[in-house]
């Protein structure tokens, strides 16, 4: 007998090679308690979590909270099914109403997480004979999305419009063509010149995609994401976008003002061969995105905090992904994973978690220790987050500092 | 096209990822001989795109083992 997961044995060495260098599990990490949206408990120490995706800290809001009470006592714990048969529960049309009015748009369907919403968007739309033109630092659901279709993948280099066109330029004019793009890449937390891109993309006669995963509530005067910011409501054809991030809970999503896009209800395999969200879910994102509508303080505020630690990171000598501060994810390069492993086990020995990134899922080979700042963050948070990077990076033999 | 010109172009562009310096031929294979993670393919194939002026769909990436069927495939994209 082949004993199938033999093929993973350079992984289980390389992470066993990892732990026996003393380091805790950077993909280990367990909260035992949560205590705020910046707050756990973790290894028992309270930490300050810098790395949780949770923008515009609504995981413990008030009315969130409530509105969930109310429906699991409502509802139940599940819907036990698919939303086209018996999965479609009040709530579940609540929340849709409510992606509506956020982002101005005529349809909105509800997927069980933003993985499947990039897995069914991608594989649904573009068919055999079409083609996807997506960036090259594409989120994996957006890339499993085109594994599980049949049309043909044409990638273009990360955030270059000229490279788009070319490719494009490439392809059969009269060719099915959906253009993919992101508003903010999550490695490094830079932000895509969407103009230019989506200009390309429509000369081509293309259609196109925006994953506004990290941009939700907080960019664009109604917080719609990037494409907003600069103005391309008229111009992006479908928005895909997540609860786990800044709405503060778990479920995907598209928007569309497509006169056909209630069709896909039918047809798109990641939204109905899966049991609906559980109904308390539903009316916490619900509750949620009304909220995030009127968050200007909360968006100021993340603004506030995210800039203070871009720009003390880099006063104190850290190598920046981005010049400026683009987004809510403040990144920072180290030259190779063990001094990375090294430096974010000395940062969750002293109370800050924040991501540990390397290849394959960062671009061009490179390690990187993330934040993604909260609206929940003060800034003495910040200041704090700094002071700990400093001491972090001088506890590290001189061979291994950043 | 003249495959014998495709296929020393395409030496001339794989060299600079060939990091163990393994001798190239038309049975290298990527995986196993040249080891290229798929980082390493994404830039790869990019370089080859735009030698050639041409597409290389990722659908037929994982049928091109060797280096002689990777000119076959850009041979055949050139049309
Ligand atoms: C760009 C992007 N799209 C989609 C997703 C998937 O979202 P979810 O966590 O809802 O599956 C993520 C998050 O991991 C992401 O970063």
């Amino acid at each position: 007998m082949t004993d199938l997961l033999s093929k993973f044995d350079p992984v289980i060495a390389e992470h066993s090679g990892l732990i026996a260098t003393g380091v805790r599990d950077p993909f280990g990490v367990v909260m035992d308690r949560v205590l705020s949206p910046t707050r756990a408990i973790i290894n028992g120490r309270e930490t300050i979590l810098v790395g949780t995706y949770n923008y515009m800290g609504m995981t413990f809001d008030e009315d969130v909270i409530a509105a969930g009470h109310k429906a699991l006592d409502a509802f139940g714990a599940g819907s036990t099914g698919s939303r086209v048969l018996n999965g479609t529960f009040a709530p579940h049309i609540g929340v849709e109403q409510a992606l509506k009015d956020f982002y101005g748009t005529s349809s909105a369907i509800v997927f069980s997480t933003g993985y499947q919403a990039n897995l069914g968007m991608v594989s649904t739309l573009a068919g055999k004979g079409d083609y996807i033109i997506l960036d090259a630092d594409s989120h994996a659901s957006i890339y499993d999305g085109c594994k599980l279709g049949n049309a043909e993948v044409v990638r273009f280099r990360h955030n270059n419009t000229d490279d788009l066109d070319k490719r494009l330029g490439r392809l059969p004019a009269e060719a099915g063509k959906l253009v993919i793009l992101e508003g903010v890449y999550s490695m490094l937390g830079d932000v895509a010149p969407l103009t230019e891109l989506v200009a390309v993309a429509k000369k081509h006669g293309a259609m196109t995609l925006v994953d506004e995963a990290h941009a939700m509530g907080f960019f664009g005067p109604n917080g719609r994401g990037v494409y907003e910011e600069q103005g391309l409501e008229a111009e992006v054809d479908f928005v895909v976008g997540t609860f786990s991030k800044s709405v503060g809970t778990v479920g995907g999503f598209a928007v569309s003002n497509h006169p056909k896009f209630e069709i896909l209800r039918l047809v798109c395999n990641p939204y109905r061969f899966t049991a609906s969200l559980p109904p308390a879910v539903a009316a916490t994102a619900e509750a949620s995105i009304r909220k995030l509508m009127g968050a200007k303080a909360k968006r100021e505020n993340l603004w506030a905090v995210s800039r203070k630690l871009h720009a003390g990171l880099k006063a104190a000598g850290f190598r920046m992904a981005t010049e400026t501060p683009e987004s809510a994810i403040i990144a920072v390069l180290l030259p190779d994973q063990i001094s990375t492993v090294a430096m974010w086990h000395q940062l969750i020995e002293q109370g800050i978690y924040c991501n540990m990134s390397r290849p394959p899922a960062t671009p061009a080979g490179i390690y990187l220790l993330r934040c993604s700042l909260s609206a929940a963050h003060t800034l003495d948070d910040v200041d704090t987050i700094i002071s700990r990077f400093i001491a972090a990076r001088e506890s590290l033999p001189t061979a291994q500092a950043a | 096209m003249d495959r014998t010109q495709t296929f020393a172009r395409l030496l001339e562009l794989i060299e600079p990822f060939n990091k163990k310096g393994v001798a190239l031929s038309e049975t290298t294979s990527f995986a196993n001989d040249l080891e290229l993670d798929s980082l390493t393919v994404m830039d790869l194939v990019a370089n080859i795109e735009d030698e050639w002026d041409i597409n290389m769909p990722l659908n037929i990436l994982p049928d091109l083992e060797t280096i002689g069927q990777l000119a076959d495939a850009v041979l055949k994209l050139k049309g």
